[in-house]
Order: structure tokens, then sequence, then C-alpha cells
């Protein structure tokens, strides 16, 4: 079984490669051959969801055994938590090619897009599945700058500007990251993630570990977008295509942003107590601050955008202050309820981040704006779009029975368990104020009365994009089930386990 | 020591680049100027003094070697660096025939 595990880097990436040969000649080819990819990757995670947990599955490439016990290899990993967030990246990418089928008909170099889009998602699945810290930059390379031409797709002043602004600061956070890298290797001698933690938790220099952790933080936070490395992101999403910022809000900042600073801050580097309450000053900052933002905005992307760095704060602080815990030797059962409910809030965000920017892409599509004063009473014109998009703003202001209202849940529980009553509070605050921009949201698209533009022109946008939509709102009501525990310890334990049992991933790795 | 220190250099003068400069191609610069000075310091941590090429043949058995990893890592560092500062550069000509300038102070469409 751990031969299929590089099959996740290599399906997209020979589909990125065959796309613009043979889509040149054969019309539709790039459309079906992504969606099939994407279908069957998540296929595969599926089987390796259900294969159950266990041992971390590993695949040496090109075959190197270990020498004396030092791994020499670059190895795949797919353990819980990779496994996870491959579910996550997988099914929001193939949602999102069927929906790109229909909205990429008004656009022009369409086997670019698809190539583009495959690259993006094989970057992305090799970030999730490196065991190894040079890896896990070149993949992390591969998927941005992938995201940088997707950005500039439109090629329109805006579009420019926001990927030029992106793929500054996204350099600095590349540079910052290769930095850190160096460093470690310099002192461990080992870009093996398990060997370097390893190694990290026999020695004693203290200064040198918190230097590397501050740039690898820097780094991977402005990927993350967490405020105050915040700037690029609401240019960079508002100006992308609306699938790709689906992928963008949905995935690519998880993927690589809180996905790494989760693997390398729990699983190589020994947890301590100054690094955990930094990485959820920043959630906490990033969740208050973002939505505040959100609420003056009145382009409907920009306001996603703004929305989705508050909700990687909730993230970041729900895993956080399981961190905090861990660190200060708490009380387990705590740490391991605010993991989870960060870990839960992760795969809702991908649901309902995702679906309600191909709604606004949805919008776009039709009407040719996204400025919400103009908008207006598109309720009874667009249904599909107007009711999915109602479920999608109530999953993300926590209203049960969907499912944002039970990830929220569990992190203010485990606040309040752990005793961080203020963050307790905050989370509570900002969820009613995430509630408030969202039925601004509702009230001027889809409710009120219709603008002066020609309103018997629109209509519901084709299947294709329905499909999508209505998937991710079905998920949005059915990833409520992740609460049962049936259903939870074939999901979202295995992830939760790796988190905790920290210091186990390396002996486990090396060991095998 | 003098040659992380000058590594260093390099970095902040890249680092003053991006912040102060107001040209387009001018931030570009400082980038690969930071970029650089990480391939670098990527390079000064494989050498070993006086150690030699880690060949092994009859003549050559042991010895100090200089550390062959850090010369494959920064090969594939510049490849990636070379995509990246390509991609920059395509998107500050079209930038340039869309504004008519490479002045950052007049590409402002967006808030930021």
């Amino acid at each position: 079984m751990s031969q299929l595990i590089p099959l996740f880097v290599i399906i997209p990436l020979v589909a990125a490669f065959l796309i613009p040969i043979i889509g040149k000649f054969l019309d539709g080819f790039q459309k079906v051959l992504t969606s099939i990819a994407f279908l069957g990757l998540s296929v595969l995670t599926v089987y390796f969801l259900c294969a159950g947990p266990g041992e971390p599955l590993l695949y040496a490439v090109g075959g190197w055994e270990p020498v004396r016990g030092i791994p020499i290899a670059i190895y795949l990993v797919a353990d819980g938590l990779s496994i996870f967030m491959l579910m996550i990246t997988n099914v929001v990418g193939f949602l999102v090619s069927i929906y790109s089928i229909s909205y990429l008909k008004r656009f022009t170099a369409q086997n670019n897009f698809f190539a583009l889009l495959c690259l993006m998602m094989g970057g992305m699945n090799g970030v999730v599945l490196s065991g190894d810290l040079f890896n896990l930059f070149v993949f992390m390379e591969i998927a941005v700058i992938a995201s940088y031409a997707l950005v500039a797709f439109g090629i329109e002043k805006q579009e420019l500007e926001a990927s030029f602004k992106y793929q500054v600061l996204g350099g600095i956070a590349s540079v910052l990251i290769l930095f850190g890298v160096t460093m470690l290797y310099w002192k461990t001698k080992t870009l093996n993630i398990a060997d370097a933690g390893n190694i990290l938790r026999s020695s004693q220099d203290r200064s040198f570990v918190i230097f590397t952790q501050l740039f690898l933080i820097t780094g991977f936070g402005l990927k993350a977008a967490l405020i105050p490395f915040h700037a690029w992101l609401p240019d960079a999403h508002s100006s992308a295509p609306s699938p790709i910022s689906a992928m963008l809000s949905g995935v690519l900042i998880k993927a690589i942003g809180i996905y790494a600073i989760i693997r390398l801050f729990f699983n190589m580097f020994t947890l301590s107590d100054e690094m955990a309450v930094t990485i959820t000053a920043l959630g906490a900052v990033s969740m208050v601050l973002g939505s505040f933002l959100a609420m003056y905005q009145w382009d409907i992307k920009r306001m996603l955008a703004f929305s989705s760095i508050s909700q990687v704060g909730y993230i970041v602080t729900g895993v956080g202050m399981g961190m905090i815990i861990l660190a200060r030797n708490g009380d387990h059962r705590v740490a391991a309820l605010a993991i989870s409910g960060g870990l839960f809030h992760m795969i809702n965000h991908a649901a309902f981040k995702g679906l309600l920017f191909l709604n606004a892409g949805a919008i776009e599509h039709e009407t040719h704006t996204r400025n919400m004063k103009s908008l207006g009473g598109l309720s009874r014109s667009m249904p599909i779009t107007a009711s999915t998009s109602m479920g999608a703003s109530l999953a993300i202001s926590g209203i049960p029975p969907f499912n944002g209202f039970f990830s929220k849940l569990i992190i203010i529980i485990a606040a309040i368990q752990g005793k961080f009553y203020l963050l307790a509070a905050l989370a509570v605050l900002i969820s009613i104020i995430t509630l408030a921009y969202f039925m601004k949201f509702q009230k001027y698209t889809f409710f009120n009365k219709p603008g002066a533009r020609d309103r018997k022109k629109i209509k519901e946008v084709p299947f294709a994009m329905c499909f999508s939509m209505i998937v991710l709102a079905v998920l949005c009501l059915g990833l409520s089930l992740l609460i049962f525990p049936g259903i939870r310890e074939v999901v979202l334990d295995p992830a939760v386990r790796v988190i905790m049992n920290a210091s186990e991933y390396a002996p486990s790795i090396t060991g095998l | 020591m003098i040659l992380y220190l000058l590594c260093f250099l390099l970095f902040l003068i890249g680092l003053y680049g991006v912040i102060t400069r107001r040209n387009v191609i001018k931030i570009v610069i400082g980038l690969v100027f930071m970029e650089f000075s990480v391939f670098l310091l990527l390079v000064l941590v494989g050498y070993v003094e006086g150690a030699e090429a880690p060949i092994l043949d009859e003549t050559i058995i042991s010895g100090p070697f200089v550390d062959p990893l850090p010369q494959a890592m920064v090969l594939t560092a510049i490849v990636i660096g070379l995509a990246s500062n390509a991609m920059l550069l395509a998107i500050a000509i079209r930038l340039y025939k869309k504004y008519g300038t490479f002045d950052i102070r007049k590409i402002n469409e967006l808030k930021g």
C-alpha cells in the first residue's frame, strides 16, 4: 500500500505535463484529464482513510535503505495528519476542477489554466507528504509559483498588481524558510524531519532553536497570511479567478502554511512554551482583526478573503491552545479537544469558504460585478446559488446544525476547560461579528430590491457549476456528522493522534 | 567569519532594496540579492577548511571531505529561484504594458 503514495505527486505532475501537449490537438482533453485525475486521487485518499490508522506509511524515493539507522533516502510519509490534509486538498480540488469547466468558457488559454491547477495540486500534495525539510521547500515553491501565475490569470491591471505583491511577499517568505532549513541542516546535518527531530531533542542549544523557529514561523506565517503578515491575501485572493480563489483560500494557505507549522513545531521541534504562546497570539490577533476588516468591505471576494484570515485565526488558535497545554504538561484530554477543534475547523473552512468563493464566482459570472451595492434580489433568479450560499453563510457564522457550529463549539469548550477565558470570549464575539457581515452579504446580494440593472437576463449558472456548489453545500451539512464518535475515529482521530503524540513521530519513522 | 558577515551584508542590501526602492525592476533585483545571499550561506555550510571533493578512487581513500549535499541543494534552489524570478519579471513587463510605468507609487489600484 505504501507503493501508492508517490501517485499523489506523480499523477498531477504528469497531467500538468500532458495537458499543454495533447490539449493543443484534442479539444476538451484538459478538462476531462484534470477532473479524472483529481477524482482518482480523491478516491485514493478515501481508500487510505478507510484502511484505517496504524503505522505511518513510508515510501523511500529511489529505494535507498537507511545506513546505520540514518535515513538517507527522500521519504514520503503518509500518517494520519498527511492523509487528513490530502483528503481536504484532493476533494476540494476535484470540485473546483468540475466548476472550472463551465466557469472558464469566457477565458482563453484553458490549457494553461488546467496545467497550472494540476501543478499547484502536485505541489500541495508533495508538501503534505514530504518527510524531508528541503523537499517540503521544493514542493512548496512548485505550488506557490503555480499560484502566482494563476492569480495573474486575468492579466488585467488589478490581477497583475495583486500577483506582483503576492510574489514579492511570497519571495521573502521563501527566502526566510530556506534560511531556516539551512540553519537546521547546519546544526543537525540531516534533512529528514524525523531524524532532525531526534537530534534536536537531545541537543541543549536553546538560543539556536529559538532563532531558527522565529525565521520559520515568519516564513510560514507569511504563507498562511496570519496578521501582521496578511497584506497580500485580500488582493491576491480577490483578484484570482473564482475557482482559484476557492483553492487558495480553501486549501493552499492551509496546506503550505498551517500544515507546515503544525508538522515542524509539533513533530520536529520540542514543544516550548514561548513558541506556543507566540503561535496562539498570532492566531488570536488574526481571528479578531480579520473579521473587523471584513466588516467594512463592499466587494464580495475581498470580504471573503478577509474572513479567511479570521477563520484561519480560529484554526491556529485552536491548535495553539493545545500546544500551550502540552508544553505546560497540562490535561492531555483538553489539549486533544483543542487540537481536534482546530483540525475540525480546518476541514470545515475548506468546505464553506470554497463554496462561498464558488458562489461569488457564480454571481460574477452572471452579473459581471462583485460590488454588493449594485447587486440585489438575486434569490429569485439564481435559486441554487442563493440557497447554497445561505447554507455556507450560516455554517461559517456558526449556526447549528451546520458544521461550523460544532467546530467553533469544540474550540470554545476547550478554551474554557483550559482556562483561556479571554480566548473563549473572543471566539464567541468574533463568531457574532462573522454572522453580522455574512448577513450583510446575504441581504445586499440576494434579498434587497433588484438594482437598477436589467435583471431579466440573469439566470442560474450552468450545471457543472451548480454541481460543485451543491456537493459542497451537502458537505457543509454532512461534515457535522464528524461530531459522532464512530465517524470521528475514522477521519479526525488519526490526525489528532499524530499531533498529540508528537515525540513518537520521529522514532516511528526512523525505526521503520 | 568574514565570509558569513559578507553574506549577511548581501542579505541586508537586498532587504534595503526591496523596502526602499520604488522601481519594480529594482525591487526584483533586491529580492534576487536576498535569495542569493541564502544560497551563498548554503554553500558555506557545506564547506570544510582544507578538505577535498568527495570523489572516492584508489588514491584518495580517507581524509576530510567537503559536504556534497548543500551543493546539490543549492543547485535545486537556484533553479527554483530562476523560475520565480522569471515569473516576477514577466509580471513586471505586463505591469509596464498596462500602467506605462515601473513606479510602484503609480501602480495602486488595490487597497491592500
